[in-house]
């Protein structure tokens, strides 16, 4: 039961230079938690001080952000992707 | 020479060296440039932006790029009109359009064009690109051409035909994605972190962005070196009212206005793709990304990069927001028109329809000096009005048609 983390450039010093690392299935919150404890720093970076996800982080499970599903609390099932994407540009 | 001292996280204050980056590497928080506001005030006086060439360019001791040599075919100083049809029919006092219609590829977006690919071949870049609803992709491709740069164009594969063709005429690359425009957006942050493209609004929108502050440079000047009360701004991701407030404010700072500007902002969205509109409407500090479905094709971005920066200025200064629908976008492109001789697309529509809006609501005021943008042509965005515009009638070349068509006794009779 695993699920594959894309992690942007600007985190990979933090994952030893991977671009993905995989993580047990559960919800978008249990993903990046295990991000924390195989890898600390991660949490600082996504979350501010009140512990919610930064607002100029946006996260998708597969091909959606994570917004317009349930938030953290979106459910990440065996083999989808979690991709960590930094503030989007445009317009 | 530029009065750039470097660039800062808009989120957390983390400062960079300049170079082609765009967010914080800690937060994630969009970049800034950041100025020598006192060298600037030395720099500037009006005389000397009065003797300036007529563009952008006049204002460069504002600008994060060297005027010499810039990529300039002529973006701005663009006329503003004083438009009292427009402000009787909507019960307003003193109102202004700015037509930004008027640029090389009809549409304000030439501003932050110039100023991005400026600091492209700065940079050493050779390829120009952006993710574009339209106006931007018209307006890279012929700067791009102008210079002598390749590009690389990408749009929703559903634009307007009209946007198509004028983008494609310029002969770089046009790649039309299966997708909305936050897609071809997604898909183009990954592209910039792959080839070393100058993609003006990812990696240089930092500087790009820049280019709209001349909004606010040009509408002082032209009404006699004073802010205006109030502007009327769309909003698609939000950037361009974040840059006007930031362009007045500015002024003030370097000595180019005498007086501390008091100046409301208003934000105009469609409501098909209103998400900045819809946390103001409902009080939420949060912006929740929509599904754009509107025929404002321009403004159609559900996850707007600046939106909490708009939402900001737009509560600090007092102004408010609005969420027009399709119907009342149409009709507002052509009492535009028929007023005062202005013809706007889509999001044109949708800044007049909100104002409108705002005016009865009484967020804009009869006594308040109201500056409306009108940020491009409505002859990018002919589907929108096509089917309820055209001849009055259809005769034979005939005096007798005519008069059938037209009674005499109904329309005043020639002299």
């Amino acid at each position: 039961m695993s699920v594959t983390v894309r992690i942007p450039t600007q985190l990979r010093e933090l994952s030893g230079g991977a671009s993905e690392i995989s993580a047990e299935a559960g919800t978008v919150q249990s993903v990046l938690d295990s991000l924390q404890a195989a890898h600390p720093g991660f949490a600082e970076r996504l979350f501010d001080e009140q512990g919610e996800l930064r607002r100029f982080v946006n996260v998708f499970v597969d091909e959606e952000d994570i917004r317009f599903l349930e938030g953290v609390d979106t459910p990440v099932a065996d083999r989808a992707t979690v991709s960590i994407v930094p503030a989007v540009a445009g317009g | 020479m530029t009065h750039v001292h470097g660039l800062r996280c808009r989120e957390c204050g983390r400062e960079y060296e300049v170079a082609a980056i765009f967010t914080c590497e800690w937060c994630f928080g969009p970049l800034e440039v950041a100025y020598d506001y006192d060298a600037i005030r030395k720099a500037v006086s009006r005389e000397k932006i009065a003797a300036g060439p007529l563009s952008i360019w006049r204002y460069s001791d504002l600008l994060p790029a060297d005027r010499n040599p810039a990529v300039d075919l002529g973006a701005g100083f663009t006329p503003l009109v004083r438009a009292d049809r427009l402000a009787a029919e909507l019960g307003l006092g003193e109102l202004w359009i700015k037509n930004d219609t008027l640029n090389p590829t009809n549409s304000f977006k030439d501003r932050v064009t110039s100023v991005a690919l400026s600091k492209a071949l700065e940079f050493g870049f050779e390829v120009a690109a952006c993710a574009s609803t339209g106006n931007l992709a018209n307006s890279v491709a012929a700067h791009a051409a102008h210079a002598g740069l390749r590009s690389f164009v990408f749009i929703p594969a559903n634009l307007e035909q009209g946007k198509i063709v004028t983008t494609a005429v310029y002969g770089g690359n046009v790649v039309a994605i299966d997708g909305n425009y936050d897609a071809v957006n997604r898909l183009c942050a990954e592209l910039a972190g792959t080839y070393d493209w100058a993609f003006v609004n990812v990696n240089i929108r930092t500087f790009y962005a820049e280019g709209s502050k001349t909004l606010a440079y040009e509408t002082a000047e032209q009404l006699g070196w004073q802010a205006p009360d109030h502007v009327v701004v769309p909003i698609a991701s939000g950037s361009l009212l974040t840059k006007i407030r930031k362009g007045f404010d500015e002024l003030y700072k370097v000595g180019l206005l005498d007086e501390e500007p008091q100046l409301r902002v208003s934000g105009a969205q469609a409501e098909g793709c209103s998400p900045v509109a819809r946390a103001w409407l409902d009080n939420s500090d949060t912006i929740k990304p929509v599904k754009p479905d509107t025929i404002a094709k321009s403004l159609a971005i559900g996850n707007p990069a600046d939106g909490y920066f708009a939402l900001d200025a737009v509560r600090q200064s007092g102004g408010g927001l609005a969420a027009v629908t399709d119907e009342e976008i149409v009709e507002a492109i052509k009492l535009l028109a028929r007023t005062e001789g202005i013809f706007a697309e889509t999001a044109g529509g949708v800044t007049i329809a909100t104002l409108q809006r705002l005016a009865k609501e009484g967020i804009v005021r009869p006594d308040e000096r109201v500056v409306a943008y009108i940020t491009g042509h409505g002859l990018k965005t002919l589907d929108a009005v096509e089917p309820t515009t055209g001849p009055t009638a259809v005769i034979a070349p005939t005096l007798d048609a005519f008069h059938e068509a037209f009674p005499p006794d109904r329309i005043q009779t020639p002299a």
